[in-house]
């Protein structure tokens, strides 16, 4: 019988393999899983909510299902750390806010539903930036996650709870949430893979709007290979989003087992790098583009002038989205509610409980939007930040014109101290500085981990960027670039991370 | 209400000013499903039984575009005489009410899906004013509040509110006119006869059974006064959700000389909505616009442009059914009646009945006579709309079938329709339960003829002298005699034949 440290320490592929064999079961492996975060988790804060009796119970019906003789799906029985952004019917959803504390959702997001039906075990829902506006986790309402390879750096945001969970070996898989870098700014600093999908690859429905036309569901995991077997199972066409891509899900784990960037054109763009970018950071992703020449790619330099006013485009645009997303949140139907005490009006209500529920850079980003969209404000902010993001788009078109995939660095520092720019929006706001472009053009991105900065011995993430639905180049990238890493170090990167 | 406005008389109203108008109607759409998911329409179920996390606004829900309600808009647009746009989209209109559950409205902006068209509406005199469309754009509804507590029904004074959001999320169709001008003392009657001329149209396409009273189309009466000879506009204000003919005529009526009142006596007219009164015909005022109120709108993200291909609409415009007015002028001309017979036809709202009827196979003639004689006046004396009368289109072809057989003369016929509408069957139940039957036995008939001769030898004597019309009389004795079910032509025919007199 394999220990429970074995066991956490599995990839998702290699615990289903064990599973469908029968050489370990699906409760056994939750067990482990559930054990690790009683164990680690009052240090690392990945969980908002565990779910121990529904993750048991669905690992026992993947255990009966076995017994029976039915087909296990590729991810049958491994454990997952859930965003907590996703309604999950029957299990509270906060999206790390306070405005939305003690909400069960009566609904499941399609893709909890697709995960459920894929019988992959929701271990709980991890800690965010409140509304997914941040990029360190500290924007939570309840509280902040350390990051396993240290516990006073932040874990990246939004997304640190499910970052942190991946490194921690509390969960072998995860799902993030990605608007401007919440998916691969965490996997960046944390040493783990995380996938932006194209726009409209995985389904909306059920996860709560921070800014609908930029958010995109994607896959965590510390593998290559595993983000692609989960990617997999979240993508497709869904009826409820409208938004949802109409076309066949891209050959995302045929190519991740099939790395290879022999002959490919791999773009450098000149926006990515110079002043704020930590050295360490910098001499990571130039090591990573010799690997990438070592390996068969053609190197190919590019200029894309519109990637300098993406960040501004973007905080135009996202706040914009979320002023009108957020205004739901009125204390009338759901959530919580300030004020019902008789002797306030609805409207009063209304403003209390937003006043109590809402953490300030939640209030900030709905000041900027509101402001933002104002009449005789309109053209000059929402519309050009639209007229900015066209020609990023083109940007991009013409950059795919000449190479197959892009790649930078993921951000441009390692895991900053918690605290640290907690005061300093600005700030906080370079950490997103080379992943917001892709939302904006709504392509594929990923971010795996090249090493460590030798100043602080923290992860640094390589950011490889495929166009619109190719999002196969991304995996048959990473998982060369992956393959040759681990080679060179001799094991992978969170071997080196503290055991906690 | 007992506010009392200065107005000043509608004629010297009109003496001193020209009134311009704007009409915004909203239509909800008769689709099975609500226009962004897939919950049911139907009316009257129990609050809040018709809602799922889309149309509550729940976190995380998504809308997805019922294509009925486009189809319907491009109809309602076409039948407009609209442009359909190539490319539009939903926009966002922000603002907080408790009872709009994503605290902003899906609605459309700058791109409306029908735009620039016009719509030909007939007066009571039969003269034909043609009203300019600035648009016609898709939007979702409200809920709706229930104030409790509150005097008049309002939120100012109530202690609470119940909200239903059944409605939340019921497909709308907003038709904006563009300013009215040149109607001049006709106003009201102009936006009365557009509002109904537009339900007939909305009708006549299936889209909606744009039933006011139910609130299934309502008005937005816009109004402003400039002095004669003035181009520009006067300030105007906004008189909403008018839910009757009647009542849209009288708002514009009401607000032409409420304008002229303040006008007259040196003030401004102040940007305002205001409530109409059906029990005292007034409009008092709503809420003030102190400035446009500032909805943020910008284009809604979680759906996808509309982009209706050219075919898809040609395909539309071909399956168009014949509209209102073209078929109103037809009917005229095959029925050979006047424009006033129509008008009135169409205020006892009985046209669509009569067409009914005779397509089960009355005469037109019959099915008019009915319809617009005995029905309308029950209809009338009862206070129940003449489509909600006991008897159908059909009932009515079948007593036109008896009596043209010669099975009931008119008033037997009125007898069966009596007891149709109290319930008592079909009209030939009614027939056999009453015994309505005209007396056809022609022994019998002459018989009575010969009492009636024997009783009365005057008259008789004037008929056979020449006096063919004093023959009246005798067919009355006759028709009294067998309680009316006797065929009066035939009864006529028998005394004049033992008379030994010929009509000719």
């Amino acid at each position: 019988m394999t220990d429970n440290v074995n066991i956490i320490k599995l990839t998702a592929a290699e615990t289903a393999a064990k599973i469908a064999s029968g050489e370990l079961t699906a409760v056994q492996v939750t067990e482990a899983h559930l054990a690790r975060i009683e164990a680690v988790d009052e240090k690392v804060h990945a969980f908002l909510h565990v779910d121990r009796a529904g993750a048991l119970a669905q690992a026992r019906a993947v255990d009966e299902k076995r017994e029976r003789g039915e087909k296990l799906g590729p991810l049958a029985g491994v454990p997952l750390a859930l965003k907590d952004i996703f309604t999950t019917e029957g299990i509270p959803t906060t999206v790390g806010s306070k405005i939305l504390e003690g909400w069960i959702p009566p609904y499941d997001a399609t893709l909890t539903k697709r995960l459920k039906a894929a019988d992959v075990v929701i271990l709980g829902k991890t800690n965010m930036d409140e509304f997914a506006m941040g990029s360190s986790t500290e924007n939570s309402a309840y509280g902040p996650t350390g990051n396993p390879w240290d516990l006073t750096k932040i874990p990246g945001g939004s997304g640190g709870g499910s970052s942190a969970a991946l490194a921690s070996f509390q969960a072998p898989l995860a799902i993030g949430t990605d608007t401007g870098g919440s998916i691969r700014q965490p996997a960046s600093v944390t040493g783990t893979v995380g996938v932006k999908p194209t726009y409209g690859a995985v389904s909306r429905y059920g996860m709560v709007a921070f800014s609908s036309s930029l958010d995109q569901g994607g896959p965590c995991a510390r593998t290559v290979l595993d983000a692609a077997l989960l990617h997999e199972v979240i993508a497709g066409h869904d009826p409820l989003d409208s938004t949802s891509i109409d076309a066949p899900v891209p050959p995302v784990v045929e190519a991740a087992r099939n790395g290879s960037v022999d002959g490919m054109r791999v773009g450098v763009v000149k926006q990515f790098r110079g002043e704020g970018y930590q050295a360490g950071v910098i001499q990571r992703f130039d090591e990573s583009v010799a690997l990438l020449k070592e390996l068969g790619a053609e190197i190919v330099e590019l200029d894309c002038p519109s990637f300098d006013l993406a960040l501004s485009a973007y905080y135009l645009i996202a706040p914009s989205e979320c002023s009108s997303n957020l205004a739901r949140f009125d204390g009338l139907r759901y959530g919580r509610r300030t004020g019902d005490d008789g002797s306030h009006s609805a409207e009063e209500v209304t403003s209390l409980t937003r006043e109590a529920g809402f953490g300030p850079e939640v209030k900030r980003r709905i000041m900027l939007g509101t402001y933002a969209l104002s009449s005789g404000y309109y053209d000059a902010y929402y519309g050009s930040a639209q007229k900015v993001r066209t020609l990023i788009t083109r940007d991009f078109e013409k950059a795919f014109e000449q190479v197959d995939v892009i790649v930078s660095p993921t951000t441009p520092t390692t895991a900053f101290a918690i605290g640290e720019r907690a005061d300093d929006p600005m700030a906080m706001y370079l950490a997103d500085l080379c992943t917001i472009p892709t939302n904006l053009a709504g392509n594929a991105a990923m971010s795996l981990p090249c090493g460590l900065a030798p100043e602080d011995n923290l992860p640094v993430g390589l950011q490889i960027i495929a166009p619109a639905l190719k999002d196969d180049r991304l995996y048959k990238v990473g998982a060369a670039v992956e393959a040759a890493f681990v080679e060179r170090w001799g094991h992978p990167l969170l071997e080196e991370a503290p055991s906690l | 209400m007992t506010t009392t406005t200065d107005l000043v008389s509608y004629e010297d109203a009109l003496a001193s000013y020209d009134p311009v108008m704007g009409l915004e109607v909203h239509v909800e759409l008769g689709t099975k499903t609500k226009m962004f998911c897939g919950c049911s329409t139907e009316l009257g179920a129990e609050p809040n039984s018709q809602t799922c996390p889309t149309c509550l606004g729940m976190p995380g829900a998504l809308p997805v575009v019922n294509a009925i309600g486009i189809e319907s808009a491009i109809k309602i647009g076409l039948a407009l005489n609209c442009e359909i746009a190539e490319w539009c989209r939903f926009a966002r209109k922000n603002y907080f009410y408790p009872d709009m559950p994503k605290n902003f409205q899906t609605s459309q902006y700058d791109e409306p899906i029908a735009f620039d068209g016009y719509l030909d509406v007939q007066l009571e005199d039969g003269e034909t004013f043609r009203v300019q469309i600035e648009r016609a754009h898709m939007e979702e509804d409200t809920g709706k509040s229930l104030h409790v507590g509150g005097a008049t029904g309002r939120i100012h004074g109530a202690s609470h509110s119940l909200l239903d959001y059944n409605r939340a999320g019921i497909p709308l169709i907003e038709i904006v006119t563009k300013p009215i001008e040149g109607a001049g003392e006709r106003a009201p009657e102009v936006a009365r006869a557009y509002v109904r001329e537009l339900r007939e149209l909305i009708k006549a396409l299936g889209v909606s059974e744009a039933r006011m009273e139910q609130g299934q189309m309502r008005c937005d009466v816009n109004l402003s006064l400039r002095p004669h000879g003035r181009e520009k506009f006067g300030t105007r204000s906004e008189t909403k959700n008018v839910n009757s003919l009647r009542s849209v005529e009288r708002a514009a009526r009401f607000e032409i000389q409420r304008h002229a009142a303040v006008l007259n006596g040196g003030g401004t007219i102040i940007q305002e909505t205001r409530h109409f009164h059906e029990d005292t015909g007034s409009t008092t005022s709503g809420r003030v616009k102190e400035e446009a109120e500032d909805y943020r709108y910008f284009p809604e993200p979680d759906l996808v442009p509309i982009a209706p291909s050219r075919e898809w609409v040609e395909e539309i415009r071909g399956g168009l059914p014949e509209l209102p007015l073209a078929r109103r002028n037809r009917l005229l001309a095959e029925w050979g009646i006047s424009a006033n017979d129509m008008q009135s036809i169409l205020n006892a709202g009985a046209l669509d009945l009569i067409i009914a009827s005779i397509d089960a196979g009355a005469d037109a003639a019959s099915a008019r006579k009915w319809w617009m004689g005995e029905l309308a006046r029950s209809a009338n004396e009862s206070g129940v709309p003449i489509d909600e009368l006991a008897i159908t289109p059909e009932q009515v072809a079948r007593v036109t079938e008896l009596v043209s057989k010669g099975d009931l003369n008119d008033k037997l016929a009125r007898q069966v329709i009596e007891g149709v509408l109290a319930g008592e069957g079909t009209p030939d139940e009614v027939v056999d339960k009453r015994g309505l039957k005209v007396v056809s036995d022609e022994g019998a008939l002459t018989t009575a003829v010969e009492e009636a001769i024997a009783g009365n030898p005057g008259i008789a004597d004037k008929i056979r002298g020449g006096k063919v019309a004093a023959a009246g009389a005798l067919v009355g004795a006759v028709m009294k005699a067998t309680r009316g079910q006797a065929d009066a032509a035939r009864v006529k025919e028998l005394i004049l034949e033992q008379l030994g007199v010929s009509e000719g």
